[in-house]
């Protein structure tokens, strides 16, 4: 139980993370990605903030077997460069772009019940359904 | 071209903030349960049902639950703005869904947390994500002029 409630904290910290900077905000999204126009420099704040905070934490969890509440590590690989990992990141880039949302701000939209947010998900869920069939192809 | 800051919109102060709640966010989760905070891929093994649904579905719920939250206790929601119709939602939530699952993460797997552990995947990632939403704003503002 503490171990699902400890991931409720985790997701609730992150929303209002993603909440109070910006990052749920497709406009504001756009304006840090539209280096060409009027350019808002805040986000890339918001990824050195994430960084200098998680960067000791991870530090720490690679040296550890187990998290504090016994559960096993699961660190995914770290170097296996491939052209999946690439198609994969232009391909969520291209709709990052075309939108402002991404994952996260996705489900915050969807919890302060836009619509907007609800049928964004859903398309991600069914691109995310996509991918499974895709990935038959795909070396 | 000289480059042109939106002064006016800057806001490093709440986004810096917002920023090193995220890493809170993400260290809490690596050191209590052992998982990398991505989005994508909580929501994709909610998909493919896998054994440890429970957890995904309780971080996943935390942050639908966020707005609440904030509402609650702060009081009034940040302002926002969504101009993008229906049918450039939907497409782009596709592309979303499939480029996330097939490179395995997103700003938050790949990004936050993934660069937080020097991972050369991540920063592969990151920079062509990156890269092909920069590219995509450019066309679709200033070659289509497209709000």
């Amino acid at each position: 139980m503490s171990k699902i409630l400890s991931a409720l904290i985790a997701g609730l910290l992150f929303g209002l993370g993603l909440l109070l900077s910006g990052m749920s905000n497709p406009a504001k999204v756009l304006g840090f990605l539209d280096v060409a126009g009027r350019w808002d420099p805040s986000l890339a704040l918001v990824m050195a903030g994430a960084i200098c905070i998680a960067f000791f934490a991870f530090r720490r969890a690679e040296r550890q077997s187990h998290s504090l509440l016994g559960e096993p590590m699961q660190l995914p690989d770290k170097s296996r460069l491939t052209g999946r990992l690439v198609l994969g990141s232009v391909l969520f880039g291209i709709g990052w772009g075309l939108a402002g949302i991404c994952p996260g701000p996705a489900l915050v939209l969807t919890g302060m019940a836009l619509p907007a947010g609800a049928w964004f998900v859903l398309a991600m869920l069914t691109g995310m359904w996509l991918a499974r069939l895709l990935s038959r192809w795909l070396p | 071209m000289e480059m042109q800051i939106d002064w006016a919109s800057f806001t490093p102060a709440a986004s810096l903030a917002g920023g090193m709640l995220i890493g809170l966010a993400a260290s809490w989760l690596v050191l209590m349960n052992g998982r990398i905070a991505g989005i994508s891929g909580m929501l994709g093994g909610l998909l493919d049902r896998a054994g440890d649904w429970p957890l995904r579905l309780a971080f996943v719920l935390g942050l639908l639950l966020a707005p609440l939250v904030w509402l609650v206790f702060i009081g009034g929601l940040p302002a926002l703005q969504l101009d993008a119709s229906l049918p450039r939602l939907l497409l782009a939530g596709v592309l979303v869904g499939v480029g996330t699952r097939l490179a395995s993460g997103c700003t938050s797997g790949h990004g936050v947390c993934g660069l937080s552990r020097l991972s050369p995947r991540s920063l592969l990632a990151t920079l062509s994500f990156m890269l092909s939403a920069g590219v995509t704003v450019y066309i679709v503002r200033h070659c289509l002029g497209w709000a």
